[in-house]
């Protein structure tokens, strides 16, 4: 098995995946075979002026993640996200949650190598 | 006496203003450029640069080996400049503001003092005033740190000299707005008769308030627009210092980089008289004033 963090507009695998990394809604941690899940609220990002990012990578990592899918990840996230070793896969959009999982379990997401967003702490 | 030149909205004319008062103010005076992230007064004043240098901002730097992971430091630190992810240490120099926290709180003293260049400070003489301004790093995001050791270098200009100073401020209302205009005794107000000028001076108003300082508007480019900028200085009780008239010949003398107050006797006595009204808010205020 292995730990997936997916970004998540909600609580459950059938929401939808939200693009945004740092500032995700929260994320869904999935066990990619049993399907067994939790939900991290990461509101609290909305109230972080910069390094909002860094905070979710420090927050998923901490929960056991060892892989990232989501939307879009800057330079800074991508860089604490790589230094632990989580695998990313990114520009997922405009589907669920569950869909993604699923995507992950059949091989069809791409790791990226590096991030597809600007910083914004300049 | 210490007056901050700034504005809501940019391009009001705020660096017209300043280089203008500057070149009739009747006391000793120091010009300041704060406007660290776009410099501009210097294009007008042609200073004569006596000197210049770089300035820094403290920021930690690891040594990871004595590191133990306790998170102390990422757990203080505001704005994510420092990380810790299960066994990595993360800095983000660019991120630091300076504070000196994280090196105080380690306990395994892994941490030590590192510096990034905010930019450069540069000094010098236009006529008879003095010249002073920072100028930002490309790629720095942060103008307060910056204009923080601009002011200390001002500080030391001013010893042993009775100067008034002249601070042309960034537009705007956030930190480096306060910070350029929290030092002064006076602040003056550029706008214009526009919606635009009109939307951004009642920020500024409200953000500036607080201080508790006096406060003048300057209208810039008078005859354009429409009245409402008028009826919002007498809702407030904010008295109008000067209008410097919507007129070909500024524009001109503007785009030669030529101090508007040396455009004619008439231009060049808007600006005595702009800077007489200062210097009374600035007494009503309790400003020092240098004989």
């Amino acid at each position: 098995m292995t730990k997936i963090a997916i970004t998540s507009e909600g609580p459950l695998l059938d929401d939808a995946l939200d693009p945004r990394f740092g500032r995700a809604a929260g994320f869904i941690l999935v066990d990619s075979q049993t399907l067994d899940f939790k939900y991290l609220d990461n509101g609290a990002s909305q109230a972080m002026a910069q390094g909002a990012g860094i905070q979710a990578a420090e927050n998923i990592s901490r929960a056991g993640a060892k892989v990232l899918l989501t939307g879009y990840v800057g330079p800074k996230a991508f860089m604490a996200l790589q230094a632990v070793g989580i695998k990313v896969a990114q520009n997922l959009e405009n589907i669920t949650v569950r869909q993604a999982v699923e995507r992950y379990n059949a091989g069809q997401v791409e790791w990226a190598q590096a991030p597809n967003r600007e910083g914004h702490g300049r | 006496m210490k007056v901050a030149i700034a504005s809501g909205k940019g391009g009001t004319g705020k660096t017209t203003v300043s280089a203008a008062l500057s070149s009739v103010w009747n006391r000793t005076v120091i010009a300041m450029d704060l406007d660290v992230e776009e410099p501009n007064l210097h294009l007008f004043l042609k200073p004569q640069i006596f000197g210049r240098e770089k300035a820094y901002i403290e920021v930690p730097v690891a040594d990871e080996s004595k590191c133990t992971y306790c998170r102390a430091c990422a757990e203080l630190c505001q704005f994510k400049a420092i990380s810790v992810l299960s066994n990595v240490l993360l800095i983000f120099t660019e991120m630091c503001h300076g504070c000196g926290g994280c090196l105080a709180i380690c306990p395994e003293k892994a941490l030590s003092p590192g510096q990034r260049e905010l930019g450069e400070i540069v000094w010098g003489q236009a006529g008879s005033a003095g010249f002073l301004m920072g100028r930002s790093r490309v790629g720095e995001a942060m103008s307060p740190p910056l204009m923080r050791e601009v002011k200390k270098k001002l500080q030391v200009m001013l010893e042993g000299s009775a100067a008034d100073v002249i601070i042309d401020a960034p537009p705007g209302v956030s930190c480096p707005a306060v910070n350029a205009v929290m030092d002064a005794d006076v602040i003056a107000l550029v706008t214009e008769p526009t919606p635009f000028g009109l939307y951004d001076l009642q920020l500024a108003y409200e953000a500036f308030l607080p201080l508790g300082k006096p406060m003048g508007i300057v209208i810039n480019r008078a005859g354009l627009g429409e009245d409402k900028v008028y009826d919002f200085c007498r809702s407030r009780d904010l008295p109008i210092w000067a209008e410097i008239p919507y007129d070909r010949q500024i524009a001109v003398a503007y785009s030669n980089s030529q101090i508007i107050a040396a455009v004619s006797a008439q231009h060049k006595a808007l600006f005595t008289d702009l800077a007489d009204k200062i210097n009374q808010a600035g007494v009503i205020a309790g400003a020092v004033c240098h004989a």
